[in-house]
This record gives C-alpha cells, structure tokens and sequence, in this order.
C-alpha cells in the first residue's frame, strides 16, 4: 500500500519536473568560459632621455642594456600578444623644457609585431631629451585602447621624471579610475631614492610591480615574465559597478567579479537576489593603492531588506600589504515561509554592504577611492547533515555483545524457571 | 549484499587511512611533477598549481606572489616556502605566507613559520604554513576550512624602502597529507566554494519568482547512505545474537558425562 502511494508520487513528481523543466532554458549555466575577444596587449615604454647615456651597467650604457633586453623581448614574444613601444626624450635636443617635456613618440604601433621592424626602430634610439613620464603614460594608455580586457604598460626608465606636473603617479591613479583596467609595471634602471619612489607610487596605483634591474639578465628576465604575465592574466576583468550609499536603491547584482571604488570611512552597498535553498557566497577584496596608516580592516557585512544583519565577514592586518579581503556565506533557514499561494517562490533581496578602516596618512589624496573587488556567487545551500541512523566503533560491538549476552542469559533464566514451574504444576 | 561489499571497502579504506602516518617530514616533490614557474599577482590572476608541483619563480622584493590550489574533504596542506636572496640588502625584512580559502577569507596555519623574519646578512629564508584538516561540511555562518579553491600569498610585510625591487628567487611547495573522501555522514558541500571569476552582470529587473520544485521522493531515500556503518551495525548485530546464544546456553544445566 504504501509503496503502491509512493511510486504515485514519484510519477506526479516526474511529471512535474518534465513540464518544468521545459520553459526554463535560459537559465543553463554554460560552465565553458568564453574566448575573449581580443589579444593580450602590451605597451613597453622606454626612457631614452639623456641620462640612459650612463655607463653604469656591468660597464655598459644603460640604453645599449635596454636595447638589448627589448631585442630579446621581441624575439620571444608570443605570437597572440599584441605589442607596442613608446618611447620618451628620444628626439629634441633642444633645452626648452616646455618643448622637450612633449617629446614622446610610439615608434612600434600596438599590433602584431614586426620582429624586424621593431628591433631596427629600437637599434636607433640614442639618449637625447627630457623625461616626460607622465605624457608618455597618458599616451600609452590612449595607444592600447579601451576594451573589455586588461592591459599592461611597462615602464622602463633610470631618471625622475623632469616634467612635472603632470605628476607620473597622479597620472597613473588617474588612467587606473578610468574604468579600463590598465597595470602599469616599472622597472628602474639603477634607481636612485628619487626614482624609486615615484615608480613604486604608479606601480602601487595602479596594482603593479617594481624592479630595480641592475644587469642585462635582470633586465631581460624580468621583461620577459612581464609579457608573458599579459598574456596569462589579460582575460580577468571585472565588471564595473557603483555601490550606492543605502541598500534600497542599490544595484542588482548576479554571479559574477565586479569592481568599484570606495573613499575612506565610505559605506558601499549592493544587493543580491537569493532564493530558498540557495546560499550566497561573497568576497571583497580592497587594494590599499597610497600610503595609509599600517593598521587597516574591511567589513563585508549581508543584512535583510529591514537592516538586521544576516552575516559578517570582517580581516584586519597591519603592515605592508596589496589588498585585504573578507567573505562570507549565507543561506535561508532551512524552515523557509510557505510558497506564496499560486505555487512560486520569490527571491530574496540580500543587501551587502562594503565598509573599511582605512586611515590615510598626512598628505594622501582621498579621492578616487580605492579600489574593490567583489565576487558574488548564488549556489545551492549546503543543509545540515542529518544524523547517523547506524552506528560505528569499537564500543557499540561491546554494547551489542553485553547486551545479547545479558538478553541470552535472562531468557534461559526464564526459560529454565519457567519449565521447573510447569513441570512441579 | 553489493551495499555490503562497498561498505566492506569503504572500512578497509578508512582502516588504512587510519594507519598513523610517519612524522611529518620535510616535503618533497611528487615524482614526475612539472616545475611551475610562474605567479599570479592578484587572487583573479593566482597561477593555479597542484599539491606535489613544485614551483620555481624569480620575482622582485615587494611582488605580491600569488598561486591556488583545490582541496578536497579530509585533506591536510603543509606549504614550504624558501625565499632566497641573491643580492645583499640593507636590512632586516619580514615575509609572511598568508592562505585564504575561495571566499577570501584568511585561514589559520596550525603549525610553521608564517612570518619570519630574515637578517640583513641572511641569504635565504624558509616559511611554511600547516593548515587545518579540510571539513566535508560546516555552517554557512562558520569559518572552518571547506573543500574548494584555497589562495596562497606570498610577500614581504616589513623591510626597508630601498630594498624593494631587488631580484629574489622564490621555490614553494604545497604537499597534502591524508586522502579524500571523508564519510558522507559529516554532511557535504553542494557546491565546492570555487570563485565564480566571470565577469559579473548587472541585473536591471527584480528575477521573477520561480514556480517551486518538487521534492523528489524515492523509495530508499529514508535508508542511511552506504559506508562502513552498516558494516560495524551489521556486525554489532551479529555479535549481539551470537552472545545472545551463548548466554542462553550458559543456563542450562551442564549434560553430565
């Protein structure tokens, strides 16, 4: 009888899902990454200004080391990445500085390389001008173009820049809020103090690295890792998204990598639907892009349509660090409310909302803000595990054993008693 | 029976999972394994690497390094970091191996030198992190390590300006102890917490409500899921009716000779 009522159920439940099941195609998530639509693209940009004349590496001038490094690069370059060289100070000789301070070319147009061409129109460089690093940064990030992919610059230079303003770093925090996401890697050749600072501030600014190259090799290697760096990282790029200050009229989000910005003391806030029996997952990550105070936090925080806090994710650290990050999950109690009446459920609006204890130091611009990285993904909820019908170990055997020993021996007992009372009546 | 054949495997494993390993040694390669030389820069970018792979990379001072690894339920991960420095350098410098699971959240090492810090003079440095037992299950709200993506990040927290960007070469391994597989009794993740890294869109419109699913029935639902507890039960049973026997026998008087 009762199987005879399950296997009904089974069938109506069959039924069910059959004519469910069709109207809902959309929704199939292809787990297949699409191939992105554009090249990996690099620009290197080179400092030819008339400080690269020095003699100062393994005894040889600091622009022949360059361009042997470049002819190096250019010979191993991957035939998918598209690369582009800018040059800056290689052609006015004059002493206006106003002149000299616009003297910025792009010698190798971003494209499928050339091998020969390149390395001819490298061959000719010789140390001439002034230092305009900030232009050239523009210009580079104007030269690779907007898309949807990242980009990388690589910024090869032995001297501070001599043009100021615009200030190299105020530059490459500015090309960092424009939205394309751009990383501006440097590289110094034989770096005093000075230039130290101002490429570990671009770098810093816009998620990149530092080298203080002081040989051929290092040079070369660590160009060459840069290239190929582009080339297996360009594809992750998040959507850009604004947080808004309450979560009512925040933005909806799906699963997904998103990136925005947030000031210091700002509170960013974003909303998630999540249905019954699905549990959403969410990570934060902020880039500390300036000089802050060494002791920091985030706090990543779900809370209900109404304000009351569902769940927190929260990391603090000191020290020098790239981004700190917090997450969290979160699902519906498992007694959820009962479907509305006509049979469906409706999904939840989760808001998140982004804060951080930054504090800036003296001097550190506040705005833009930095940046955040955050990754929401709605999957299906994990119960909780129900217990164990069975038993295991060693002490359950021994509980068995002594239990059917006692029943074994209170049974012949009884027996035994029983037959003596029947056999005496 | 085919239930209690698989159970009787299922025990044999667990009895030789059981087996106490040998004390934690140095980790070394797995034979055949490829060298990774590269490193991620951010957790989007992390070079995904396996336990056993070891990885070889030069990078500057001040790079943050980043690589992932998968984890699977019952599992324990030891990394070993070496950091070495082939220039000299001005001063003292502090380096830290930081692991966070797939939601970015920071895991705890229960055991290695997570932040050491390497003299002036010093050439090399060595960090290792051991991390906790991986658990099949555990609340949302909970922070213990699941089975997923886990992010190792490698970097120098505290060192003197002017030795940032020097070349460094930096070898790490990540060695796993203790198979797969716990039993299905602790629970199960639906979902591994893996990162969803495609680019995110912004939805316009409220989703619409979604008719509910039925619940699925089936005729053995109701039975406690194949593993070895149906083997010590079975044999608890066993047990049980045998002494059962035996104490019934107990009582009867001895047959004389």
């Amino acid at each position: 009888m009762i199987n005879k009522r399950r296997s009904t159920a089974v069938l109506l439940g069959l039924l069910a899902t059959t004519a469910l099941i069709g109207p809902a195609p959309a929704l199939a998530d292809d787990e297949t990454a699409e191939p992105p639509a554009e090249p990996p693209k690099v620009e290197l940009v080179l400092d030819v200004s008339g400080s690269m004349r020095a003699r100062d590496i393994d005894g040889r001038s600091r622009i022949s080391v360059a361009q042997q490094a470049f002819n190096e690069v250019v010979d191993a370059l991957p035939d998918e990445t598209q690369l582009g060289i800018r040059v800056l100070g290689a052609t006015y000789r004059g002493k206006d500085k106003k002149q000299g301070c616009l003297d910025t070319q792009q010698i190798v147009p971003v494209g499928r390389v050339d091998r020969t061409q390149a390395k001819a129109a490298v061959a000719t460089l010789r140390p001439t001008g002034f230092t305009p690093v900030g232009l050239a940064l523009r210009s580079a990030a104007q030269d690779l173009g907007t898309g949807s992919t990242a980009r990388r610059i690589v910024l090869i230079t032995d001297g501070e820049d001599t043009c100021a303003p615009p200030d190299p770093c105020e530059v490459a925090r500015e090309l960092a809020a424009q939205g394309t996401k751009l990383v501006v890697d440097t590289l110094g050749l034989a770096p005093d103090e000075k230039v130290r600072r101002q490429l570990l501030c671009i770098a810093g600014a816009t998620g990149g690295t530092y080298t203080a190259a002081q040989s051929a090799d290092e040079l070369t290697g660590r160009i060459k890792q840069l290239v190929d760096r582009a080339r297996d990282t360009y594809t992750a790029t998040p959507t850009v998204v604004g947080g808004s200050a309450e979560c009512r009229d925040a933005p909806l989000l799906g699963p997904g990598v998103y990136t925005d910005r947030e000031a210091f003391a700002e509170h960013r806030w974003y909303r998630v639907p999540v249905r019954p029996g699905q549990e959403l997952r969410a990570s934060v990550s902020i880039a500390l892009d300036r000089p802050v105070n060494p002791d920091y936090g985030v706090l990543l925080r779900a809370t209900a349509q109404d304000g009351r806090e569902l769940v927190r994710g929260v990391d603090a650290g000191s020290g020098r660090t790239d981004v700190i990050s917090a997450g969290l999950r979160w699902s519906a109690a498992e007694d959820a409310p009962d479907p509305a009446p006509s049979g469906t459920v409706t999904a939840q609006a989760v808001c998140l909302v982004v804060s951080n204890a930054f504090a800036p130091r003296p001097g550190t611009e506040a705005s833009p803000g930095m940046p955040v990285e955050l990754t929401v993904d709605v999957v299906a909820a994990s119960p909780a595990p129900d217990e164990p019908d069975l038993g295991r170990g060693w002490a359950l055997l021994l509980l068995l054993t002594l239990a059917g020993l006692v029943t074994g021996l209170v049974a012949g007992l009884l027996t035994r008693w029983w037959a003596a009372t029947w056999r005496e009546n | 029976m085919r239930t209690l054949i698989r159970s009787a495997a299922a025990l044999a494993a667990v009895g030789l999972t059981l087996t106490p390993t040998a004390a934690s040694a140095t980790p070394t390669p797995s034979p055949g394994a490829a060298t990774v030389t590269k490193a991620g820069t951010s957790f989007l970018t992390a070079t995904a690497i396996t336990a056993g792979q070891p990885v070889q990379v030069g990078a500057s001072t001040g790079d943050h390094l980043y690589w992932s690894f998968r984890a699977e339920a019952g599992q324990v991960h030891e990394i070993a970091a070496t950091v070495s420095f082939p220039k000299g350098r001005t001063g003292a410098s502090t380096w830290t191996v930081d692991v966070f699971d797939g939601l970015r959240r920071r895991q705890a090492c229960t055991a290695g030198a997570q932040t050491p810090t390497a003299d002036a003079s010093a050439t090399s440095v060595t960090l290792g992190c051991t991390l906790r037992r991986v658990r099949p299950w555990a609340e949302p709200w909970s922070g213990d390590p699941l089975p997923g993506t886990y992010y190792v990040r490698l970097s120098v927290t505290d060192l003197p300006e002017p030795d940032l960007g020097l070349p460094i070469d930096v070898d790490l391994l990540v060695s796993v102890d203790g198979e797969g597989g716990a039993s299905g009794d602790d629970g199960r993740l639906a979902a591994p917490l893996v990162p969803n890294t495609r680019a995110g869109t912004v939805l316009t419109a409220e989703p619409t409500p979604e008719p509910v699913a039925e619940e699925e029935t089936s005729l053995t639902g109701w039975l406690p899921e194949a593993g070895s507890r149906w083997v010590w039960t079975t044999a608890g049973g066993v047990l049980a009716a045998v002494a059962g026997v035996v104490g019934f026998a107990l009582t009867r008087r001895p047959r004389r000779p």
